[in-house]
């Protein structure tokens, strides 16, 4: 008798336990529709729109739009922002996978530039409407790399701020290896040099300070595409990114360059210390290309390390960057009710304005995407943030058709030199090949 | 109407029963046939649904295998050598334990739990915890190499070594589970049979063979079965030992599994995941059916 109480207590508690384990799945559209006479009580009030804007979860970020919103419901009482920011980047987009069919979704969405195909091919996001932002309004207004968030002429997305790539230094590791710290490389030739005399072995031969770290899972892949290919007298691919042309002469010289850190100069190893950004953070790095958005990467975990920070070296008189960003898109959701669409409108405007830019560039370091706020000369006299702001005149954002697996042709190519010692040039042409069929998968489907 | 006291039981059991039959119905068996349904479709991640394209998923999986360079073919191929390597591996060092488990009285339980431990641990904590060992010149391992003069390896790092390298952690972390329950099985064995066997004259040797071997046979395969399922669906450790979790280096350790998780999550290609899911079922049935058809046989004496 007492062994039966027993198994109908444990059985109760397992019960019990499933139930719990069962609830999220349905509880979430009902936590939804349990919001929804609330917000509908307010809107017979004074007519409240509520909007759901998502991000995914950075402290800056945050804080950045948080005041943002604080503003904009200030300035627009009858509109309220649901913030969303606590989905980790790793998950932000299964998350959205997994939400949007579900009807929980965003109105307003922040996604990687590099994502913008996937997303519209699953006709997730909707064109932005040109009377609110006009063509031409963003040709003039914005920052060059933008014109990526047109996907064949219509335009799609916006940003609030850019990024471009430039190269950090390692003050006291220069001075150690007895190079001047205020004259960091200002071309190829000058990084491969001083990437060689920065180099430090113990005895056993072992790297203590590495030089330069040829590392393409880090930013380098964009280094080699958009900077090195145009640097030796190539173009990495046709203009409207249907055909990649970066397996030339050119881009084999670049290519070259790229791998020599690796092969012949052996100034460094991405294995060590856990690849070439936490080398660098970590300050076993002389020389690091890398983005603005790193800045606060280092100020918070190794806010000690004596570093600066100038433009990406020039080679045969040509500058380039890699300029990518963050931006904002309208949903599908926001389109199904046009109330709800005119607010999202509004927000995004308002979220992608010059004052907002300036906003975003205190509090993240990422600077802004409009020209106007972008080329302030204080912005531009900063001794971190100039050598980004400097690039953006002259910087390329890659269109992507598929981002992960055009890195990873590009990854597994200098892993076929380095690791089994394949051709370059023949490691080069597939990575190509690789890029390619990516590149006809996505606009053969269209 | 009066139950008596076993209906009554009876009635309850069914009840905790059909609580926890929804679960699974809802949580497991209703994606289940969501993802064959998924596969012959062009399925839209954000739409939730998507036309009917018939086994088009499935032609352009075996196109892909046809290419050079294949991620599928490699998953496939990998997800095999993972179980060749892993099972066997596992099933041995799971019954010389549980042997020497069996002869010791003291400090029994600390080593039981010493070998059980990983088994409880999470997937991505051993991952990690074994990426630094596994670190080229700082990690424990390399530097064990070096101290007694010899080359140290990369480990994860190389085509060549990082999927067996990985067999070890997953052997290492399943390793306890084997030992327990051929601990349990072994202590089954009667003393019997052994006093009769001595008094014949057998030697240890023939013990082992004749004895405890065969009778352990139905845990052999339970454990060859249960081992092979759990190879075959190898997600975890390669997601969190592989650089940037993309099952490199080169391919050398994408597993099927995660092939799924790429094509579904990175690509959004949904029906492609649903059809490689789809394949992996039936490999998973396929060999287990075969498993359960030629390593059954019943021992008795």
């Amino acid at each position: 008798m007492k062994r039966s109480r027993l198994f109908t207590l444990v059985g109760a508690l397992l019960v019990a336990a499933m139930l719990l384990a069962a609830c999220p799945a349905p509880a979430a559209p009902a936590a939804e529709t349990a919001a929804e006479p609330a917000a509908e009580e307010e809107a017979m009030a004074e007519e409240v729109i509520e909007i759901e804007y998502w991000q995914y979860n950075f402290g800056a970020r945050v804080e950045a739009m948080n005041q943002l919103i604080a503003q904009f419901e200030e300035a627009n009482p009858n509109i309220k922002v649901v913030h969303n920011a606590d989905i980790p980047y790793a998950e932000f987009r299964d998350k959205i996978a997994a939400s949007v069919p579900a009807g929980v979704g965003p109105d307003v969405a922040t996604l990687f530039y590099g994502w913008q195909s996937a997303w519209i091919d699953a006709g997730y996001l909707v064109p932005l409407p040109e009377d609110a932002f006009p063509p031409a309004m963003v040709e003039e207004t914005f920052s060059p790399m933008v014109q990526a968030s047109f996907v064949e002429g219509t335009l799609y997305t916006l940003p609030t701020a850019v990024r471009a790539l430039a190269l950090f230094y390692n003050k006291d590791l220069m001075e150690a290896a007895g190079l001047d710290p205020n004259s960091p490389p200002s071309t190829l030739d000058e990084l491969r040099d001083q990437a060689v005399a920065c180099t430090q072995r113990d005895d056993e031969g072992s790297l203590v300070v590495e030089g330069f770290v040829a590392d393409p899972s880090g930013q380098d892949h964009h280094w080699f595409r958009e900077v090195l290919v145009r640097q030796f007298g190539g173009v990495p691919y046709t203009d409207d990114y249907t055909e990649v042309l970066y397996n030339d002469e050119a881009g084999l010289q670049a290519w070259n360059y790229l791998l020599a850190f690796h092969t012949e100069l052996a100034t460094g190893d991405r294995d060590l210390f856990d690849g070439s950004t936490n080398a660098f953070v970590g300050g076993h790095v002389c020389f690091h290309v890398d983005g603005s958005f790193r800045l606060g990467t280092i100020a918070n975990n190794n806010p000690d390390m004596n570093f600066g920070v100038t433009e990406l070296p020039e080679h045969n008189g040509i500058k380039s960057t890699f300029g990518s960003y963050w931006t904002h898109g309208l949903t599908k959701k926001a389109a199904e009710d046009q109330a709800r669409f005119d607010a999202a409108v509004k927000f995004l405007q308002f979220i992608t304005s010059s004052d907002a830019g300036a906003l975003w560039v205190d509090i993240v370091g990422e600077l802004p995407a409009q020209l106007e706020a972008g080329s302030n000369p204080e912005l531009l006299a900063d001794e971190k943030l100039g050598a980004f702001a400097a690039g953006l005149e002259y910087s390329y954002a890659t269109f992507f058709a598929d981002e992960s697996q055009q890195r990873q042709a590009i990854i597994d190519s200098f892993d076929m030199v380095v690791l089994t010692d394949e051709d370059p040039a023949t490691a080069l042409q597939i990575a190509a090949d690789t890029d390619q069929e990516v590149l006809d998968e996505f606009w053969s489907g269209r | 109407m009066r139950l008596t006291l076993p209906q009554r039981q009876i009635i309850w059991a069914y009840l905790f029963l059909s609580v926890a039959l929804v679960f699974f119905v809802v949580i497991r068996w209703y994606p289940t046939i969501l993802a064959f349904n998924v596969s012959f479709r062009d399925w839209n991640v954000f739409e939730g649904s998507g036309p009917w394209v018939g086994i088009e998923n499935y032609q352009e999986i075996w196109q892909d295998a046809g290419k050079p360079r294949s991620s599928v073919t490699a998953a496939f191929s990998n997800t095999v050598r993972y179980v060749l390597f892993g099972v066997p591996t596992q099933l041995v060092l799971a019954l010389a334990i549980a042997l020497l488990l069996a002869q010791i009285r003291r400090f029994a339980a600390v080593f039981r739990v010493a070998y059980f431990a990983p088994y409880v641990t999470s997937a991505v904590a051993v991952a990690f915890v074994w990426n630094w060992l596994y670190q080229p010149e700082t990690g424990l391992i390399n530097q064990a190499l070096d101290l007694v003069g010899l080359p140290t390896q990369p480990f994860t790092k190389s085509p060549a070594q990082a999927l067996p390298s990985i067999t070890a952690v997953a052997v290492w972390q399943n390793l306890g589970f084997a030992v327990i329950i051929f601990l349990a099985g072994i202590q089954q064995i009667p003393g019997l049979y052994y006093e009769a066997a001595r008094i014949d004259g057998a030697n240890s040797w023939q013990l082992f063979w004749r004895i405890t071997l065969p009778l352990l046979n139905p845990i052999i395969v339970y454990l060859t079965v249960l081992g092979t399922i759990s190879y075959l669906r190898l997600f975890a450790l390669v997601q969190n030992m592989s650089p940037q979790g993309t099952g490199g280096p080169l391919k050398s350790t994408t597993t099927v599994v995660l092939e799924v998780y790429r094509e579904g999550f990175s690509s959004y290609k949904m029906g492609y995941a649903g059809a490689l899911t789809v394949l992996l079922f039936f490999l998973i049935l396929l060999i287990t059916i075969i498993q359960l058809r030629f390593l059954s046989r019943r021992v008795e004496y």
